[in-house]
């Protein structure tokens, strides 16, 4: 009779968790709709850095980035927008998108530009980052599932 | 547990008998990394346009780290091109045993050395050179022609493959992942080895040579120091080996041969994916230019950062969890050390699943450098096969977060699960588990923060 009650309460645990794992994997976002702007950013690019190396923008802001290099050529290659441009040394160069993807997008250096350029990375947040708050909550999940598919 | 025995297949048992599948795939593969050694200090110095940086750094990496490590454990050590020449040196053979055998002084390793602790230190010292190590083919070429000289030497001091055991960085690690693989190669009944007593598996025969690894198969119960190269399988005169196929992570539960030494591994290992996911993958350029200046005080800082990091703060952090779970317990028949070494396991599922959400990121962000290199892997100006000119493109961007959540998330239900069985093991129930599964659960935060932030 405890050993009924046991796995049907572990059943039970079970149901709940994988529920509990789809509601924060897939339950929509929260909409927190600012008036969309047009926001101008310069970002300077040296080896191996963005200045500033974080954007911050609303979804549906257009956002112009304009990318100096200052010392060798640089390029700007935005993870998810697929969108690149390069500057050379000295010049200027400037790219517009309209941010209608929200979450957090690694850009990096698009143009072979010493040792450390596969490394050269920025961030573009656009809104809140719901895929890591997503993550959080799964991983909450994850380490109580752990315990729960260990039988006694 | 289920296992199912591969060798029952028709062909797998012929093709791993013959020495000539693994000797030509080991061949091919010393090709390459004398190739990439060759490239390195002739070739290109820009590293995204030159073979020693993208193969090794990048194809290989990636095939170790995603495929070859979690799917097929030590695999990659039964074809690996570091120990051949001092292992021929050693036997006088290049294939088939030679029974005058080869040169060499044959001592035994150190007592006091049979650990991985070496390892666990060349580990380290190559992570403290990453940044050069990953981004300059000469240094690259330095580092891997010093893995062959090494090798050798050993090879030439030392029995059988001390360097594989003892020495070799990516050993270490692979070793101690190998023991998540669904693959093991064991004995198929443990009366038959211990009747059987000219021990040909271990001493050798005219079908094979003894253990390359110093393991007694008929012994094994983790795949942490079986380097899979099945001359046992060749050698064992009443076809007593099998590679079988098993449920992943059985070894992480075995209680015995749990050791410090590995336990550090796992900070080790789990603590350098971190780093590496902050200064390779975040936006931080004084980071980087520190880890690259090697030799300065930044750099000088860097290293004293990293290492206070992995072998302090990460173990510490750890013990802490241990020993506020064990006060959970009133059990005093366990010690402290024992508990943190065993518990110290369940951070092995949680460190390979974080290197695979570091390397996707890594890896399909660059992987487009090979097609250029196929083509002029010197950086010459070479257009071989007509890819020379292929754009570096970033490979499905994304979708790889979505898929670094997965990975992470799943290591921790892994590691959560591992911790509640060996907490349970120790007669610790689930309790005292929860401070190390919030430990887990914090590692992990940390690495979504750094890797989708």
């Amino acid at each position: 009779m405890n050993t009924v009650m046991r796995t049907g309460a572990r059943h039970w645990m079970g149901a709940a968790l994988a529920l509990a794992a789809l509601v924060i994997a897939f339950a929509p976002a929260p909409s927190l709709a600012a008036q969309p702007i047009h926001r101008h950013f310069r970002i300077e690019a040296s080896s191996f850095e963005y200045t500033p190396p974080n954007i911050t923008v609303n979804p549906g802001d257009t956002v112009t980035l304009e990318l100096a290099s200052t010392d060798y050529v640089h390029g700007l290659y935005i993870d998810g927008y697929d969108l690149n441009i390069t500057a050379e040394p000295g010049d200027t160069q400037q790219l517009t998108l309209v941010a209608d993807k929200p979450g957090t997008f690694r850009f990096r250096c698009s143009v072979a530009c010493g040792p450390m350029h596969p490394f050269m990375i920025g961030k573009l947040n656009v809104g809140a980052n719901w895929l890591l708050w997503r993550a959080v909550g799964l991983a909450g999940v994850a380490a109580a599932a752990g315990l729960w598919i260990v039988r006694r | 547990m289920t296992r199912y025995d591969l060798t029952q297949l028709p062909l797998v048992k012929p093709l791993l008998k013959s020495r000539w599948p693994q000797w030509i795939v080991q061949v091919i593969a010393l090709a390459g990394f004398i190739f990439a050694i060759v490239a390195g200090l002739v070739g290109t110095p820009v590293g995204s346009h030159n073979f020693s940086i993208v193969f090794v750094w990048i194809a290989w990496w990636a095939l170790l780290m995603l495929v070859a490590v979690p799917l097929f454990g030590r695999a990659w050590c039964s074809i690996c091109p570091i120990p051949l020449p001092g292992e021929w040196l050693q036997r006088g053979a290049v294939i088939t045993p030679n029974p005058k055998g080869g040169i060499g002084l044959g001592l035994r390793w150190p007592n006091r050395l049979r650990n991985i602790w070496l390892q666990n230190a060349s580990f380290a010292l190559v992570a403290l050179f990453s940044a050069v190590v990953l981004t300059q083919p000469s240094i690259t070429a330095i580092v891997l022609a010093a893995f062959l000289f090494i090798a050798l030497a050993a090879s030439l001091i030392f029995e059988r493959r001390a360097f594989c055991r003892y020495l070799c960085p990516v050993g270490g690690f692979i070793g101690l992942y190998s023991q998540v693989a669904p693959i093991e190669v064991r004995v198929k009944d443990t009366s038959v080895c211990a009747a059987h007593t000219e021990k040909t598996c271990y001493v050798g025969s005219a079908d094979g040579y003894g253990c390359p690894w110093q393991v007694f198969p008929g012994g094994l119960a983790k795949n942490t120091y079986c380097g899979t190269c099945v001359e046992c399988l060749r050698t064992c005169p009443h076809d007593n080996i099998a590679i079988n196929l098993r449920p992943l992570g059985v070894d992480l539960l075995v209680p015995t041969g749990r050791k410090l030494d590995e336990a550090f591994k796992a900070f080790i290992m789990l603590g350098s994916a971190t780093a590496y996911s902050a200064v390779m993958l975040g936006p931080w350029g004084a980071i980087k230019s520190a880890a690259y200046s090697v030799g300065t005080a930044a750099w000088a800082g860097y290293a004293l950062a990293f290492l206070a990091f992995v072998f302090g703060a990460l173990p510490g952090m750890f013990l802490l969890a241990v020993i506020i779970g064990k006060s959970f317990s009133r059990l005093e028949i366990v010690s402290t050390r024992k508990a943190f070494t065993a518990l110290a396991y369940a951070l092995i599922p949680l460190g390979l699943t974080a290197w695979i959400a570091f390397s996707l990121s890594f890896v399909f962000a660059n992987v487009s450098y090979l097609w250029p290199v196929v083509s002029d892997p010197l950086g010459w100006g070479w257009n071989l096969f007509g890819t020379a000119a292929f754009a570096w493109t970033p490979y499905f961007t994304q979708i790889i977060p979505a898929l670094q959540v997965v990975v992470l998330v799943g290591g921790l239900v892994w590691a959560s699960a591992t911790a509640r069985q060996i907490a349970v093991e120790l007669k610790f129930k689930t309790l005292p588990a929860l401070p190390v599964i919030g430990f887990c659960f914090s590692a992990t935060i940390g690495l979504l923060w750094l890797l989708i932030g």
